[in-house]
């Protein structure tokens, strides 16, 4: 076991490498000058000249890449533009606190729930349960999250006055007391996972209980209690842990959308700003940060997925 | 002479009816019938926008901003006094013709690169699957937002991106479907025959992968007008005066507690239309696993 | 709504095996879960009964039925791959139903898993408990199967073509055991097949089902001896008896196909197929009547006319034997010294850190010779080797070593390299006729399209060409504009024929073509390969595990055990001594349609060594019960020669070989 999970951690650091060239590559074709735009209206010619020097901007390409990698390397991710004189680590590392904060909260409610309700839905197929199921899970993955949080605020901060509209939170204070503000956000964020998990599981268990195995523990006379627990679900839901690794990768994708809805001060709405503002270094830094923690989230996946997978265990 | 014309037009005419018997078995399990019904209608309105609209989309009534759904303006107004159902209307237009490029575009890259890779196999599949599975380790969002930094917004930029996203999912499917088949007997027949690897690629083996892409084309359309929407909520993808549903959103969103009707109707516009793509993907992959 | 099963009854009797016999979708398995009561969705019974030790199943709530499944009646399934939970040991599986149906304390259960892996004779019991599912071979999972499924001592148990997937020789031990229980349990066994060699092994007792329906029933001597429906008289004839080649008969076949039970006509469902028919047989659908002491039947005509001279009787004397094509004795396929091997990178997932490269030999040395119009069978159990063979002469594999030649031109190359005249002179007949054409093409392409590339035909004349080939192979010319899902499985192998002849080869190398049919289809399709083999002069390689129907279809037998031939000769010659000790265990085991045959039993031990690890010396010395001694362990095993063209590759001498008695008396 232990020589496939060092091979698989090389693996992630190759990607994560190709995944760093990929971002500079697509970066750097950026039009627009970056001394120009940190200059502005002060640019002349000479001081362009200068700034330019100085950024290394003249440096071939790969040179600059190198040197953006070893800083990396090093903990600096480099200065932002936008956010004139900020450290980007500093910046990443406030910001991704609280999105971190957020992200945690949707996916401890979402996960038991959807896979729970999933089952209910696969063991109790073709009954109202399982259609009212299918159909609220079938809006809840149509509803782009900018929609169904536009609706939260609507139902839940407008018509019944229950929770605020917008979140805005200081880290300096006490996050319990803000907590309310972090309702809307996290549901609006689970949505459309908790759809696809559900459907998933559903799926999953529906097609664990027509094998043939099952069909042994259930003409061999097994009580259903051990049948569901032991035959079905022990064999349905090691599946829905590489589903749920995937669904995490697009929570950290709606996490952009759920922070500017709610003006979140998370990772999201820092990257848009710098994808309005063409901060290059922070949209480098932000996109690989989240893409590395994508990674590491699939790679703990497939270590659990290892370990809870007979075959995989004991070849 | 004569005979060509008829065969011709008799050919076109089996094609409709196949096309209409395929519609017709859709309509037959309940989310097919009521996902037909509404991306029916939504194509119905799209067509009457391309001449006309009840209000136009860009003129402003400065003297009735900001009022609710009234006679004269039955979606109310916005902060410009543009006539908001004038604008839902038109940008159907926008998203269905956007996410239908994006998609073709998607599931041709995809579908190549999966034929490919699937057939080939060995160092070339590897490679490539490799760096399309780092592609895919960037979340969709992320993804497009970092090209649509460096292209800077637009609607031809939100087809790339739409391409560009979506199409190592599509491959992987395509891959997938190929190597289901690829240890199929018929293609080792058509090897024993000596044919080519374009025959075998597109002759023997496409034409038996159509039905997962057909299903995969429809998820992918749904995810589509998803992104787009969401991109056009970000301010990145077609740009203002054009009505688009996200922008829409975007704009209405400052005015929530005052005239939450902007806002509104184009989020639940968008959420018609992606459920009813969402209903028809699901009776496709029935009817493509053969339960309808 | 559509009626699967109807008027069936019979008895099961402690002590007795009752085989329930039939092609595919004649409903047995719907009788097996009708009785148990475990029904589909939209599947109920009807009319009847089910009485069990007294007790009307179909009378029963589902809760006391569940006490009934696996205590008092047990079932074992087809696919032992399938059948056992993969995320769970296979001793906890049984322990878990010792547990909690019989109440038995942990400790206890662990006892009795083991006595029960002991009597279905499992090597290593202790091992095995702690064992999953996918780390033990088919053979164990299904003793495992039946292990479990007597694990309460139920009174009946049900066996759904429990060694229909399994090899020949691990099906001979696995069909002992089942006997060896009935004798021990004193139990009731349903054994559901469609081999009737398997049914002449181990049943008492055999009734046959047609489209739903039973239409005989009888002792297993009568029911083979004086078959009395005309079915299964059919049936008989399609199987070659012992000893029958195609020198002494045609086989019989069964005119038309199965049918749908949707489209049944009204009246005998077998009326369009039977050459007894007339027209009252489509009055009304006859019951089993009683012709004798235990032999039923339900067909009244053919009793009326027994006595008019068998009156139609399908049987032998209709057509003629083959005739030989004049042994012209030119060689057409000429191989000599053939090796493949492959490297097998050993996955770093067992422990060691580097990679390990060995070598599967999966083609060691391997030379034969084939001549114009002759057939030479290959015969070996599965993962011998013989299908590495087949695709190194095809071209799909590149040999490591060795020579090819067909007439003249070298066969070495990979097929994507030969040219255009070699192409077409060697063509291949697949396993599997679900998969052997394209969904998406016609059949008139399928055919066609061979044409066009070996005689540079288009359009017009093409289509005729298909006609012919079509009518060649007994299909429709109308057939041309269908797809292969409108065609059964007998008639997708006879277009297969047809594309295979379509570049008229000079050998056809045929895998396994008639396995996965029925056998009254199974008859038909080795007709037409004969017919046309004795009209065109082809060769055929042929592949196969049935040494029944090689024997009936072969000049030429080899026998192939991990890569290498063990004997090579003349079919008479394989079937009598002298013979390699694996050739006479593959003979003691196959399963032949004659309750009264006497054969030795020669049983194999032990696991089929695996390809990465192959035995030093002689590969079978591992599991041969006669082997020498260390010389079989270190040296390998030298070319005996019996005769000018039987040869056998073993360190014993001829004479001694020669010594033991023929595995098959008749």
């Amino acid at each position: 076991m232990l020589p496939y999970i060092f091979k698989r951690a090389v693996s992630i650091i190759i990607s994560l490498l190709v995944a760093s060239i990929i971002i500079f590559v697509i970066v750097q074709i950026l039009p627009g000058d970056v001394a120009q735009m940190i200059l502005g209206q002060y640019q002349t010619p000479e001081t362009l000249h200068q700034l330019r020097e100085s950024l290394g901007l003249y440096d071939p390409f790969y040179v600059r890449y190198v040197r953006w990698i070893s800083g990396i390397l090093k903990g600096d991710l480099g200065i932002s533009l936008s956010i004139t004189g900020c450290r980007i680590a500093d910046l990443l590392l406030d910001r991704s606190r609280n999105s971190l904060l957020l992200a945690a909260c949707a996916s401890l409610f979402v996960i038991p729930i959807s896979l729970l309700i999933g089952t209910i839905a696969g063991l109790k197929r073709d009954t109202w349960v399982d259609k009212m199921v299918s159909l609220t899970t079938m809006v809840a993955i149509s509803l782009p999250e900018f929609a169904s949080g536009i609706f939260f605020i609507l139902i839940f901060s407008l018509t019944f006055k229950l929770l605020p509209a917008m979140s805005n939170i200081d880290t300096n204070v006490d996050l319990l007391r803000q907590f309310p503000m972090l309702i809307l956000p996290i549901l609006t964020l689970s949505l459309v996972i908790l759809g696809y998990i559900a459907r998933m599981t559903r799926a999953s268990v529906i097609e664990v209980s027509s094998s043939n195995y099952v069909r042994t523990a259930v003409l061999m006379g097994l009580p259903t209690s051990n049948v569901i627990v032991k035959h079905i679900l022990r064999n349905a839901l090691l599946p829905s842990i590489t589903v749920i690794a995937m669904n995490m990768g697009w929570l950290i994708g709606g996490i952009v959308v759920v922070e500017s809805v709610f003006a979140f001060p998370g990772l999201g709405s820092l990257l848009l700003y710098g994808v309005m503002q063409r901060d290059v270094p922070l949209i480098q830094a932000s996109v690989l940060f989240a893409a590395a923690a994508y990674m590491i989230l699939n790679f703990v996946a497939d270590l659990l997925y290892l370990f809870l997978n007979p075959r995989l265990r004991n070849p | 002479m004569e005979k060509r014309n008829v065969v011709s037009v008799r050919s076109i005419l089996d094609r409709c009816l196949r096309v209409v018997g395929f519609l017709r078995r859709l309509a037959r399990s309940r989310s097919g019938l009521v996902g037909l019904l509404i991306l029916g209608l939504w194509i119905s309105i799209m067509l009457v926008t391309i001449f006309w609209t009840p209000h136009s989309t860009s003129d402003f009534h400065f003297a009735s901003r900001l009022q609710p759904p009234s006679l004269k303006f039955p979606f109310g107004t916005d902060k410009f006094g543009r006539d908001v159902l004038s604008r839902v209307l038109a940008g159907c237009k926008e998203v269905i013709l956007l996410a239908l490029t994006g998609t073709l575009l998607a599931v041709s890259l995809g579908t190549l690169i999966g034929l490919t890779t699937g057939y080939f196999g060995k160092w070339y599949d590897e490679i490539v699957m490799r760096f399309m599975d780092i592609f895919m380790s960037f979340p969709g969002l992320l993804m497009a937002l970092l090209v649509l930094a460096v292209l800077g917004p637009g609607w031809v930029n939100v087809i790339i991106v739409i391409g560009v996203v979506f199409s190592p999912r599509v491959a992987r499917v395509a891959r997938g479907a190929v190597l289901d088949i690829k240890n199929k007997e018929f293609l080792e027949a058509a090897k024993s025959r000596g044919e080519n690897s374009f025959y075998i690629m597109g002759i023997e083996i496409l034409p038996n992968i159509l039905g997962p892409l057909g299903v995969e084309f429809s998820v992918r359309f749904a995810y589509s007008i998803f992104l787009s929407a969401s991109l056009g909520f970000l301010g990145m993808g077609v740009q203002p005066p054009t009505p688009d549903w996200g922008l829409m959103v975007n704009e209405g969103r400052d005015f929530i507690k005052v005239a939450p009707w902007i806002a509104a109707f184009p989020a639940l516009a968008i959420a018609s239309l992606v459920i009813s793509v969402n209903l028809l993907s699901d009776a496709i992959r029935q009817l493509a696993a053969g339960e309808i | 709504m559509i009626r699967a099963v109807k008027g069936i009854s019979f008895e099961l009797i402690r002590g007795e095996t009752y085989g329930l016999v039939g092609e595919s979708g004649c409903g047995k398995t719907t009788v097996a879960f009708g009785i148990m009561g475990y029904m589909a969705r939209n599947g109920r019974i009807s009319k009847g009964r089910v009485l069990f030790n007294g007790k009307d199943l179909t009378r029963m709530t589902p809760k006391n039925l569940k006490n009934i499944w696996g205590r008092e009646i047990s079932m074992v399934f087809q696919d032992p791959d399938s059948s056992l939970n993969p995320s769970m040991r296979v001793g906890d599986q049984l322990a878990e139903v010792l547990r909690i149906l019989k109440g038995v304390s942990p400790e206890r259960a662990k006892g009795k898993v083991l006595s029960l892996f002991e009597l279905v004779q499992l090597t290593d019991p202790e091992l095995t408990t702690t064992r999953y599912p996918h780390q033990l071979s088919g053979g164990m999972k299904q003793r495992v199967c039946i292990a479990m499924a007597l694990a309460l001592e139920p009174d009946l148990l049900i066996m759904d073509e429990p060694t229909t997937a399994l090899d020949v020789t691990t099906e001979a031990v696995v069909l002992d055991i089942i006997n060896d229980l009935k004798a021990r349990l004193n139990i009731a066994i349903l054994y559901i097949t469609h081999n009737l060699g398997v049914v002449a092994k181990i049943c008492d007792r055999v009734g046959v089902l047609y489209a739903g329906r039973l239409v005989e029933e009888a002792s297993v001597r009568k029911l083979f001896k004086d078959p009395r429906h005309p079915y299964t008289r059919g049936l008989l004839g399609c199987i070659p008896e012992l000893g029958e080649t195609k020198l002494t008969r045609s086989l019989f076949s069964i005119p038309g196909s199965v049918v749908h039970p949707k489209d049944l006509p009204s009246g005998c469902p077998f009326s369009p197929r039977c050459s007894l028919f007339t027209p009252e047989c489509e009055a009304y659908d006859p019951n089993p009547t009683e012709i004798e002491k235990g032999h039923r039947a339900s067909c009244d005509v053919y009793e009326k006319g027994m006595n008019k001279a068998m009156g139609g009787q399908p049987q032998t004397d209709d057509r003629k034997a083959f005739q030989p094509l004049d042994d012209g004795g030119s060689e057409v396929l000429k191989v000599a010294h053939l090796r493949h091997y492959y490297p097998f990178i050993r996955a770093a997932f067992t422990g060691d850190l580097g990679r390990r490269r060995t070598e599967i030999k999966a083609v060691d040395d391997v030379s034969f010779d084939l001549k114009r119009a002759k057939t030479l069978a290959i015969v070996g159990e599965s993962g011998c080797g013989k299908t590495t063979l087949a695709r190194c002469i095809m071209g799909f594999l590149k040999p490591t070593s060795g020579s090819i030649s067909l007439e003249d031109q070298d066969l070495m190359v990979p097929v994507e390299k030969r040219d255009k005249r070699t192409l077409g002179k060697i063509t291949m007949v697949f396993q599997n006729p679900e998969s052997t054409l394209n969904p998406k093409h016609t059949i008139g392409y399928a055919i066609g399209r061979p044409l066009e590339l070996s005689r540079g035909l288009k359009g017009e004349p093409i289509r005729k060409e298909v006609a012919r080939y079509l009518e060649a192979v007994n299909l429709a010319v109308d057939d041309a504009e269908r797809y292969p899902w409108e065609l059964s499985g007998g008639e997708k192998q006879r277009v297969a024929i047809a594309r295979a002849f379509a570049s008229n080869p000079k050998v056809i190398v045929c895998d396994e073509p008639t396995s996965a049919l029925d056998v009254s289809v199974q008859a038909s399709i080795l007709m037409l390969l004969l017919d046309l083999q004795t009209r065109l002069g082809t060769s055929y390689l042929f592949i196969s595990h049935d040494l029944s129907v090689v024997w009936y279809l072969s000049d030429y037998i080899t026998v192939m055990y991990l890569g290498k031939f063990c004997e090579f000769g003349k079919t008479e010659e394989i079937f009598n001594p002298p013979n390699h000790p694996y050739t006479q265990a593959l003979l003691s085991a196959i399963p032949i349609a004659d309750p009264e045959a006497k054969r030795e039993t020669l049983r194999l031990t032990g696991r089929v060594p695996s390809f990465v690890n192959p035995p030093t010396g002689c590969r079978f010395h591992t599991r041969c019960p006669r082997k020498l001694g260390k010389i079989c362990e270190t040296e390998e095993p030298p070319e005996l020669e019996a005769s000018e063209t039987h040869k056998i590759y073993c360190h014993i001498s001829i004479n001694e070989l020669m010594k033991f008695k023929p595995v098959i008396s008749r």
